[in-house]
């Protein structure tokens, strides 16, 4: 028991109004479907509202609204779609505190997470690519949209991974049909309530819902000329089978194994909130995550108690609630996961160890933890856990860091902390991943292009290089 | 305590050999703690808390006897309405202030600070500044705020602000030594840190900000960085040292983000008046006012609060 305890402070869920069913937006109506599934707030389990499966029928009349609006929409100058964009980004900013608490219970993230981080790049965003939609020539990647973009998103961040996919593939002229994931489907259903606000014309947007099949169905239509996944590596290896021998074009966003990287000169107090930052960011479902910290052996002992301490200090529980630092597990089955390689790194013979917390008797919850003595043989260490678990590997030259950062079938991302600048620079072009931060993690901004290497994928998302994907 | 004597070029190399502060990351951080939402009981308690940590404080040229004894007498009973509001921490005063101040407080409970050394700039010769700091404690100050030189800091003589900080120790006597860093004039946050290292490596009871003399006073990035050296300190050397942010803090709403810096850096050891004020005038009427709206649940004007 602390001296100072904060009271619970909860956001209130009454600005959020959920229907008790959604159909398919497709055409700019809401269409009802054959099946449903129910969506839960992770936190509770509680049933928020039920959501239609898209079968193949539907995802055709999608497809289909998507290429009859393409030939206006195509058409618009850049100017007139800018005007759309810029619309529905200043929609999401007013709209954003319903949007953020919509988020949180529909993804278990914190709502100073949704409100904070979330939102504020979901409108940037829009608002970025807005400004880029009348000057395509000078881009360099051609002005010629490429038609019907299929865009399959994850639940890690619902909204902001909808606008890093709808707002260039708008912007450069596509029409979209989009599947958010299945455990979180509400925050682009709103969005599609924006898209009506906004006056978009119909069947530039679609988002149809459902599993993975639809996702697949989607993907693979012949009708469409461009696929966007982000998602797991597994299942973004069969979309790459399913599109090789068509003329889609393909650009995916997958997994990740990020070394942080923290050098016997680092700042260690902001290395040690840069490292909790990297790994319990909305609970460690960033597939860009610092999941292994590369920690310099002559500090490591004092720098692994320092993290320790701090991680004493994380609050995990409500997600509504503004103190909370840590939500609840996206869902039972990424629980799973995440229990299940926490329990392999425990029988490989690492160390676990997690602060003491009470963790809600219902819904998803995992503590954070991390694992010491980790070598670049345990499976904690190449499988990627995404939840808040974290692996400590030491090292001993920045020799050694490259290499151990570097062997990993991923290349997404890197964290490098030290106060040497010429280290940080000699040392980050030798790292193979798509984004290298320095003394910062986890740092996203529209004007930045993101992106992996190897196994993480292939193709940007952000600035300007985020047009390429979409034009011919 | 006495000081940790150490040869200068060890000192320096101590000094320079402290992890780097990286401004964006601590900045970002202060910010982020100062958004926890604190709200009802929690308000509640750290308000209490907050009045109890004050040093109520004057250090006007205009100082009379009259004015320092109304200070002394709110400082013993906040709100006169309501007998259950703590007193603050302390008073602190001007030296020539201290008599009067003694006779109001002695006794009590409530500290009495006040400032030496050639208090704000320190641009006085040593045996000035000592002759200034034993006046004090002779007139009855339990706690002696001094100011370091920041020329002798800045100018890399960190020895020269070290031995400063010895005599004024050993002049003070009995009395706590808050010592004043003036972070506004030490540029960067490295600086803070190695001044924080310097200030308790020479004896310091009590690091603290600012004169509030400067432009720049207390911040919360820079009240995390000396939260951060104190709670190093200890687990280096087993003796704990306070912090007191002075100038520029207002209102309720900043006193309980530095509360919040306290708890979720350096811990609950922290969290007392013994280790922790707020060099503070105006806050105190302002943690008077929300202290009253929580417990009558609606605000009242500035009227029902004394001035003094």
């Amino acid at each position: 028991m602390s001296l100072f305890e904060y009271a619970p402070a909860p956001e209130s869920r009454s600005i959020v109004d959920i229907a008790p069913s959604y159909g398919l937006f497709i055409d700019g109506e809401f269409a009802a479907a054959k099946n449903a599934f129910k969506t839960v707030n992770p936190a509770t389990e509680e049933v928020l509202s039920e959501v239609a499966v898209a079968d193949a029928e539907d995802v055709d009349r999608a497809v289909a609204a998507a290429r009859r609006a393409f030939e206006s929409w195509s058409a618009l100058p850049g100017a007139e779609r800018a005007k759309y964009l810029f619309r529905i980004a200043r929609i999401i900013q007013e709209r954003s505190r319903e949007l953020a608490v919509l988020e949180s219970l529909d993804n278990g993230k914190p709502i100073k997470e949704s409100r904070d981080v979330d939102l504020p790049l979901v409108a940037a965003h829009f608002f970025y690519y807005a400004g880029w939609a009348d000057k395509l020539s000078y881009a360099g990647y051609g002005t010629t949209p490429l038609g019907v973009a299929a865009q399959v998103i994850p639940w890690n961040f619902p909204l902001m991974m909808l606008a890093w996919k709808i707002a260039p593939a708008l912007a450069t002229g596509n029409t979209v049909v989009l599947k958010p994931a299945e455990t979180t489907p509400l925050t682009a259903l709103f969005f599609a309530d924006i898209c009506r606000q906004a006056e978009l014309p119909p069947g530039v947007v679609n988002i149809i819902t459902g599993a993975g099949e639809t996702g697949r169905l989607l993907v693979e239509h012949p009708d469409v000329n461009k696929v966007a996944f982000t998602g797991s590596t597994e299942v973004g290896r069969q979309i790459a089978q399913s599109v090789a021998g068509t003329r889609k074009r393909l650009s995916l966003e997958l997994g990740g194994k990020a070394a942080n990287i923290v050098f016997d000169d680092a700042p260690i107090d902001q290395a040690v909130e840069g490292i909790v930052n990297g790994i319990f960011f909305n609970q460690g479902h960033v597939c860009c995550a610092g999941s292994r910290l590369l920690v310099q052996e002559s500090i490591s002992d004092s720098f692994v108690e320092a993290l320790k301490r701090r991680m004493a200090t994380l609050r995990v529980g409500d997600p509504l609630d503004k103190n909370t630092d840590i939500g609840a597990i996206n869902s039972a089955a990424q629980l799973a996961r995440i229990s299940d390689l926490s329990e392999i790194g425990s029988a490989e013979g690492a160390e676990r160890w997690s602060p003491p917390c009470d963790l809600p008797t219902s819904g998803y919850w995992f503590a954070p933890t991390i694992f010491t003595g980790v070598t670049q043989a345990h499976r904690i260490a190449r499988e990627e856990i995404f939840g808040p678990v974290l692996s400590v590997l030491t090292f001993r030259t920045p020799a050694e860091a490259i290499e151990k950062a570097n062997n990993t079938p991923y290349g997404l991302s890197a964290g490098i902390w030290s106060e040497k600048g010429s280290l940080i620079l000699a040392v980050a072009d030798k790292l193979r991943a798509g984004v290298i931060w320095a003394n910062t993690f986890n740092k996203f901004d529209p004007t930045s292009p993101f992106g992996g290497y190897k196994e993480s994928g292939y193709g940007r998302e952000g600035g300007r290089h985020g047009l390429e994907a979409y034009l011919a | 305590m006495t000081a940790t004597m150490l040869p200068a070029s060890d000192l320096r190399s101590v000094l320079r050999g402290l992890p780097g502060v990286d401004k964006v990351g601590v900045e970002a951080r202060a910010a982020a703690l100062g958004t926890r939402s604190i709200k009802t009981t929690a308000k509640a308690a750290a308000i209490d808390l907050a009045i109890r940590m004050v040093d109520l404080t004057t250090l006007e040229g205009a100082d009379t006897p009259g004015k320092v004894r109304a200070l002394a007498a709110k400082a013993l009973r906040p709100d006169p309405a309501d007998p259950n509001c703590p007193s603050v921490g302390a008073v602190c005063v001007y030296p020539a202030m201290v008599p009067y101040v003694y006779e109001v407080l002695k006794g009590s409970g409530v500290h009495l600070a006040s400032v030496a050394t050639a208090f704000p700039s320190g641009q006085a010769p040593l045996d000035v500044k000592l002759a200034d700091t034993r006046d004090a404690v002779a007139a009855g100050a339990d706690e002696i705020d001094m100011v370091i030189s920041r020329g002798s800091f800045l100018a890399g003589d960190y020895s020269a602000v070290f031995d400063e900080i010895v005599a004024v120790k050993e002049a003070a006597g009995p009395a706590h030594l808050k010592v004043i860093l003036e972070t506004g004039e030490l540029g960067t946050y490295d600086n803070v840190r190695r001044a924080s290292w310097l200030a308790m490596l020479a004896g310091a009871d009590f690091i603290k900000t600012s004169t509030g003399k400067v432009p720049v006073a207390a911040t919360l990035p820079v009240t995390l960085v000396m939260l951060e050296a104190v709670r190093d300190f200890r687990a280096q050397t087993g003796r704990q040292v306070g912090v007191k942010p002075a100038g520029g803090i207002r209102t309720t709403k900043d006193a309980v983000k530095y509360l919040v810096l306290i708890n979720e850096t350096a811990g609950d050891d922290w969290l007392s008046p013994d280790w922790f004020r707020f060099g503070a005038s105006s806050l105190l009427n302002d943690l008077l006012m929300q202290r009253t709206k929580l417990t009558t649940g609606h605000y009242a004007g500035p009227d029902y609060f004394t001035v003094d």
